[in-house]
């Protein structure tokens, strides 16, 4: 073997292994933060973490169950018109779609998606907020509600367009007409793989944090859907960033909270998915 | 005669093909989901003309100078877009420089060599890696990369490199470096999976002519399957830089909170997003306000002229790759 062919084998080892390497580095990362977040998550939790209000600054003690409830009455908001519309205009992409109009509908549904989290809480403030005269549950809803509308209209879309359109067919020529065919045979045929964009919607808007800063903004109470509402995200933010360590202790017990509920709808929703093969690509 | 037969009724017209078309229900569900539909156009279009219309005092008071002057001062009113537009551009270049040789190494490594059950593990991993919410990283880069940044990294930097200026000046451990870094971290889960897909799509003959030819297994891969991908691993870039610009908890949390231009990389500093998180629901006058609305504009033009090139390139390479 000459030298040059050595060396050519020798490169090719090292860079493929240096590959391998990087893979390792990605995956490491993961379980680096979700090591550190439980092991500080862990040491910082008690029951007081789920049954007591916060407490406002120079107060020790305290827990962030109006953070929690905050954070569902707001996600349940956001699910209730985000989830809805999108499913729906997923459908319209999918099934009823031209050819002009669905591609601007397209086109503006992932400039939504790509739209930078705190714009969207500029808009939410300026539409929500301001006519409110406050703070409240209610405008931070509508915030998340945006984020979570494209991302279900196209994950509903890609799954629908995926059923054979031979099962169409088939219903089609059974006499069914076409939204009995969609309502019927489609959406059955594809409900995994749009509950699963759904669960990763809902997922994603759970942690969003920049859009919530002044839409819900921050509470130490419970209160209406049209005051202003502590979320665990905005909680985090700023407990990380104050001077007190008994603070930053509840920011790790929430972070740790926040991040194994949106691990495990992640996990729940692929498993949904990779269960049921009704959907062939 | 034949003239006289009337094979069948005339399809019927207007407004009774609309009330048969009705009866039978197609017509309302398309016209129902086509409602559903609107609202996404509704909101896009209402979100563009709200940034629009809730920053005509700023574009009027400092037209392009807006764009140009780094003084950012809400006490005497002065408001310029340069220091904030330079942290995000600066904090997102350190990102995509840590995160695309990492990125495409990873994901070369996913696609050409790892077995199909290591491959598919890891790329679980790291989709997860992806639904870790921002405020998260933000969190850990907080109380664990920034000591670990003062510490270790930057006084290695300086001792090594200071002899360039972004490597020098004082060491805060906040700053545009640690907020590159946490980018980096969050771009990379990005780069990696949609590399890697570009990546599957190569067809194999590509590899196995390479091989043929005598090439040795990293010859094959680098001079015949990655520049055949490139297109799509470009798009893999630019979205992570489109997710990069526009992320604001992690680097709110690290950039340090100064709106100044600085020429190290240690030094403290500001990104567009973070500004606003910070100033938005303290700002009083109406020209602060709408100064932060027009920032937020500026950010999302930014961002969608990065998207869109993102995905123009990744149509280009899934078109390619299925012909």
């Amino acid at each position: 073997m000459t030298l040059r062919n050595r060396w050519r084998k020798t490169l090719s080892y090292v860079m493929l292994s240096l590959t391998g390497v990087c893979a390792v580095v990605a995956v490491a990362t993961l379980f680096l933060i979700l090591g550190y977040l439980v092991y500080n998550g862990w040491r910082s939790i008690d029951w007081n973490f789920f049954t007591q209000l916060s407490k406002p600054a120079g107060e020790t003690g305290g827990g962030m169950k109006n953070a929690i409830v905050g954070s569902f009455q707001i996600i349940l908001l956001a699910t209730a018109i985000g989830l809805p519309v999108g499913f729906m205009a997923g459908v319209y992409l999918a099934e009823f779609g031209g050819k002009t109009f669905a591609f601007l509908v397209r086109y503006m549904a992932d400039l939504l998606n790509g739209v930078p989290s705190i714009v969207i809480g500029i808009f939410a403030y300026a539409v929500v907020v301001v006519p409110m005269h406050g703070n409240s549950a209610v405008a931070g809803g509508f915030a998340l509600a945006l984020i979570l509308i494209p991302i279900t209209a196209r994950s509903t879309e890609q799954f629908m367009t995926s059923v054979p359109e031979t099962l169409r067919e088939g219903a089609l020529a059974l006499g069914a007409s076409k939204w009995r065919t969609i309502a019927t045979v489609v959406v059955p045929a594809a409900y995994r793989g749009i509950a699963t964009g759904m669960i990763l919607g809902v997922a994603r808007i759970a942690g969003e944090t920049a859009p919530l800063l002044f839409t819900s903004g921050s509470s130490d109470n419970m209160n209406g859907l049209g005051q202003p509402t502590a979320s665990l995200p905005v909680m985090i933010f700023y407990r990380a960033l104050s001077p007190y360590d008994d603070w930053h202790r509840q920011a790790w017990a929430a972070g740790m909270v926040l991040l194994l509920l949106v691990l495990l709808a992640n996990i729940a929703a692929r498993m949904i998915l990779s269960r049921g093969i009704s959907v062939q690509k | 005669m034949a003239t006289s037969v009337r094979m069948s009724a005339p399809p019927p017209t207007g407004a009774r093909a609309l009330l048969l078309r009705l009866r039978n229900g197609d017509e309302v569900a398309r016209l129902i989901t086509l409602a559903f539909a609107c609202i996404i156009l509704l909101v896009t279009v209402g979100l563009i003309y709200q940034l629009w219309s809730t920053s005509a005092l700023p574009r009027h008071k400092f037209g392009f100078g807006f764009l140009t002057s780094s003084q950012w001062n809400p006490v005497t009113g002065e408001f310029g877009a340069v220091p904030f537009i330079y942290g995000t551009v600066v904090t997102s270049l350190i990102a995509l420089l840590i995160a695309v040789p990492l990125g495409v190494g990873a994901a070369i490594f996913l696609a050409e060599l790892a077995p199909p059950r290591i491959s598919s593990t890891f790329t679980f991993f790291i989709e997860l890696l992806a639904a870790v919410p921002s405020v998260i990283y933000g969190l850990l880069a907080f109380f664990a990369l920034v000591p670990l940044m003062r510490d270790y990294v930057e006084p290695f930097l300086r001792k090594t490199m200071g002899f360039l200026p972004v490597f020098s000046g004082t060491i805060f451990g906040l700053g545009y470096l640690t907020a590159g870094v946490i980018l980096a971290i969050m771009t990379l889960p990005f780069i990696i999976s949609i590399s890697r897909e570009a990546l599957l799509e190569v067809p194999t003959e590509q590899r196995e002519a390479a091989l043929a030819l005598g090439a040795t297994r990293w010859e094959s891969t680098w001079q015949a399957v990655v520049p055949y991908a490139r297109l799509g691993i470009f798009g893999s870039v630019f979205l992570g830089l489109a997710r990069a610009l526009g992320e604001t908890m992690a680097v709110t949390m690290v950039i340090g909170n100064d709106p100044k231009v600085h020429e190290s990389m240690f030094a403290l500093g500001y990104s567009i997003a973070a500004i606003i998180a910070n100033e938005f629901s303290e700002a009083t006058t109406d020209l602060h306000v709408q100064s932060l609305v027009l920032l937020g504009l500026v950010l999302f033009l930014l961002t969608i002229v990065i998207n869109a090139l993102a995905r123009l390139l990744i149509i280009a390479t899934a078109r390619r790759g299925s012909s």
